[in-house]
């Protein structure tokens, strides 16, 4: 929760940026310069607390990929400097590109087309739907995003698990369900995370739909347009920077999506959803390898990076 | 850009943020009130034991206070709990139950206070075995924990299920086949019965480790995991592939649980409250205190569980002298070294080892008395059905290489037969990962191969 809304307000100040003072005399210049600093003196408290709890954490989990930290043993009395040798037993590990690429799976199967696409469905389906349809719509959907993650994923548990909800149902018509956590493990993770994130990309994209003008749309009517032609040539790139946005945030939380795989699989079975973070948590606190847990943490802090880059660059030529 | 970077990093290090935020000096500091650590298993034996335990502290020792923190959680999360707790000396306990088998890393961790001065002073001492003393030892040969219990491992078997296959009993296999081959009849019997457990894989932790794995190896190889007369972990051996090759069959040949089952969290919890007593499982490999889910104060009370159920030794791999095996770990109370109530943590540790509370200790968790006085007390030796045959068992236990790396070795022996009863690796391919991984965690110089 804490990382949407601030991710929301970077947003908000990445889009002001562009905008820059003109160059003047140096008295306007310095003038310029104190009326900014008392401008920002209100902003102290809340970079402050950023500076507290996200960039203290980060430094430390930084240093700590380089040390032998331990949760017992010799190295949590005193820690080691190790180098990079956490990184490059990370990379021999057979679990890494494993986890990687199950990391990977997860967040395109369950972020960019799960909740993406059905957020964007719904949203499209609610405006054309009755008002009365769209409210019990948005009732059921919302509900999801505002369970607290571990309620949604023991529902999900609940629901996939083999004497669950999904295969009551199927018992019904006469179908018996396979045991879909150990059968399908990443399958049920990513259709558990897509339900309960689609809310999100769909209220996006509710608001983003409501901002297209219907002068537009209706003008690409009497061009002759069908309906989807309007909707690939004039909806979608009309509202193509809530895309990205939308797509950098659900990606974001996406890639961090802990409890709802460790209650459903707990990144089982064998390995088969070892997402990076249930990796990380694994070594840091089931194999008290601290180390090598903050290691991955890194890891996984660059590949989000990765992501918001190729994002931002994405926001950026659209605006310019 | 740096923002949204920061974020995700928030999230991903949000686990271990909970590390940086430790400081600041420990609470209480009048030296009177003292914080009690436990793991708060399965039912209420513990806390129930435990909470008798403070009010009667407290009515003898007017002015202390006791604060319990219960940890209700797998055995598991217990031990990583307790480390996260140790940390720092705000939320460090100052008395804690401590697993014998991480006395020696969390001793070298300075987590633990050691004892010997209060020892040397205290009367009682003389009444514990010298084996079980040993177990509170750390690496230096100082005293970190005051033993409560100990236990041994052996063969629970369902006498109906046994009935029903034509399998006589009592039962006593001679070696694995025997095992191997009474757990195929009762699957050709009854296929609604699991015939045979063998604690194995990640989600049971130790206990796949201890319970599973080491059973076998142990009874495999004399030396097992350790050579204790070179100090080194032994890599490339036999006894390794060949109890692997047990669990490929167990698991993969539809002896053992289902994967619903063994990849639980509450794996441990199912077998004994759930499967056992309504006799749907065989063979189960497990340890003494299995019996206490069952007694009226258990989980799970079953009245006919001595009827029902009975227990053998486990045979080593072909019967090799002396012919059966069992493995032994058990509980202490330790001092944490960052109390700033030592004397009163000391005297409450003294109280709940003495002799009338260690004999309601062992009999309420069916535990293996440490204290020779309890041993020989009637009131224990007619307490459960069970207490005689497991005590016998003494003579060919086994005890873990508990040195600091172990723990984390034990992680590698769950990893490699994970892999192998979920058939992601064949036992020799799990048996080669395992090596690399011991040299990785003790040093190439600290492995020897056989």
């Amino acid at each position: 929760m804490t990382s949407t809304l601030d991710a929301v307000g970077t947003d908000a100040r990445g889009r002001t940026t562009p905008v820059r003072p003109p160059r003047g005399p140096k008295t306007r210049s310095r003038a310029h310069a104190r009326r900014s600093l008392a401008r920002a003196v209100p902003l102290v408290p809340a970079i402050g607390l950023l500076v507290v709890f996200l960039v203290g954490p980060i430094l430390s989990s930084f240093y700590g990929s380089f040390t032998n930290m331990s949760l017992t043993g010799s190295a949590a009395a005193s820690a080691e400097w190790v180098g990079l040798q956490n990184y490059i037993d990370l990379f021999k590990s057979p679990d890494f590109p494993v986890s990687v690429w199950l990391t990977l799976v997860f967040l395109i199967g369950s972020a960019v087309i799960g909740q993406n696409i059905v957020g964007m469905v719904l949203a499209l389906l609610m405006r054309s739907g009755s008002r009365w349809v769209g409210a019990l719509v948005s009732t059921f959907v919302v509900g999801a995003w505002v369970l607290p993650e571990i309620v949604a994923a023991f529902a999900s548990y609940a629901f996939f698990s083999q004497h669950g909800t999904l295969n009551a149902i199927l018992a019904g018509f006469g179908i018996v369900g396979p045991s879909w956590l150990f059968a399908f493990p990443m399958l049920s993770i990513i259709l558990a995370n897509t339900w309960r994130g689609a809310a999100f990309s769909m209220l996006v994209y509710s608001a983003a739909l409501q901002e297209v003008p219907p002068e537009i749309t209706e003008a690409a009517e009497v061009d002759g347009a069908n309906g989807a032609k309007r909707f690939f040539l004039v909806t979608l790139p009309m509202i193509r920077r809530s895309i990205s946005t939308n797509l950098m945030l659900i990606t974001l939380q996406t890639l961090s999506v802990f409890t709802l795989i460790y209650v459903m699989t707990g990144g089982g079975p064998g390995n088969k959803s070892m997402t990076l973070p249930v990796l990380a948590y694994q070594e840091a606190f089931k194999f008290s390898e601290l180390g090598y847990g903050t290691a991955i943490a890194t890891i996984l802090l660059l590949v989000g990076a990765v992501f918001a880059i190729v994002y931002v660059r994405a926001l950026k030529t659209e605006v310019d | 850009m740096k923002r949204s970077r920061v974020v995700v990093a928030a999230v991903a290090a949000a686990a271990l943020v909970a590390l940086a935020g430790c400081s600041s000096s420990s609470g209480g500091g009048d030296g009177k009130t003292i914080k009690v650590a436990f793991q708060d298993f399965g039912s209420d034996i513990m806390a129930n034991f435990m909470n008798k335990a403070k009010t009667d502290f407290e009515k003898a020792n007017p002015g202390t206070k006791v604060d319990l923190v219960p940890i209700k959680a797998a055995e598991n999360d217990y031990y990583t709990k307790l480390a996260l707790m140790n940390r720092a000396a705000t939320t460090a306990p100052d008395v804690m139950s401590e697993d014998t088998f991480l006395i020696r890393a969390d001793a070298q961790a300075g987590y633990l206070a050691p004892l010997d001065s209060y020892v040397s002073k205290w009367s009682d001492w003389s009444n514990f075995f010298d084996n079980a003393k040993d177990a509170g030892k750390g690496d230096d040969g100082k005293v970190y924990g005051i033993p409560t219990g100990t236990d041994t491992r052996g063969l629970w078997y369902n006498k109906q299920i046994f009935a029903k296959a034509g399998i006589p009993t009592p039962w006593q296999p001679k070696n694995w086949e025997d095992v191997i081959s009474a757990a195929k009849k009762i699957k050709a019997a009854d296929p609604g019965v699991i015939p045979l457990n063998i604690f194995s894989g990640k989600a049971a932790g130790e206990a796949s480790s201890m319970q599973g794995f080491e059973m076998l190896m142990y009874g495999a190889s004399a030396k097992g995991l350790y050579d204790d007369s070179s100090s080194k972990w032994i890599t490339g051996s036999k006894a390794f592939t060949d109890a692997l090759d047990v669990i490929k069959e167990v698991y993969q040949g539809g002896l053992g649980p289902s994967q619903e089952v063994t990849s639980d969290t509450n794996y441990q919890n199912t077998i004994n409250n759930e499967l056992v007593p309504q006799g749907k499982l065989a063979i189960n490999l497990d340890g003494s205190w299995a019996s206490n889910a069952w007694l009226p104060t258990g989980a799970t009370p079953w009245a006919d569980w001595d009827k029902v159920m009975g227990t053998a030794k486990m045979p080593t791999q072909n019967g090799g002298a002396p012919g059966s095996i069992s493995l032994s770990g058990g509980w202490t109370f330790s001092m944490g070294s960052k109390s700033s109530a030592k004397d009163t943590a000391w005297k409450f540790i003294t109280f709940v080892t003495d002799k009338q509370r260690s004999l309601e200790y062992n009999i309420n968790t069916a535990g293996i008395p440490v204290r020779k006085d309890v041993a020989n007390d009637e009131k224990y030796k007619t307490s459960n059905p069970t207490s005689e045959f497991f005590s016998s068992l003494v003579a060919v236990t086994k005890f873990r290489p508990a040195t600091p790396d172990y723990p984390k070795i034990s992680n590698g022996i769950q990893v490699a037969m994970e892999s192998v009863m979920t058939g992601q690796a064949t036992p020799a391919q799990a048996a080669k990962t395992y090596d690399d991984s011991v040299v990785g965690i003790v040093g190439k110089d600290k492995t020897e191969s056989k």
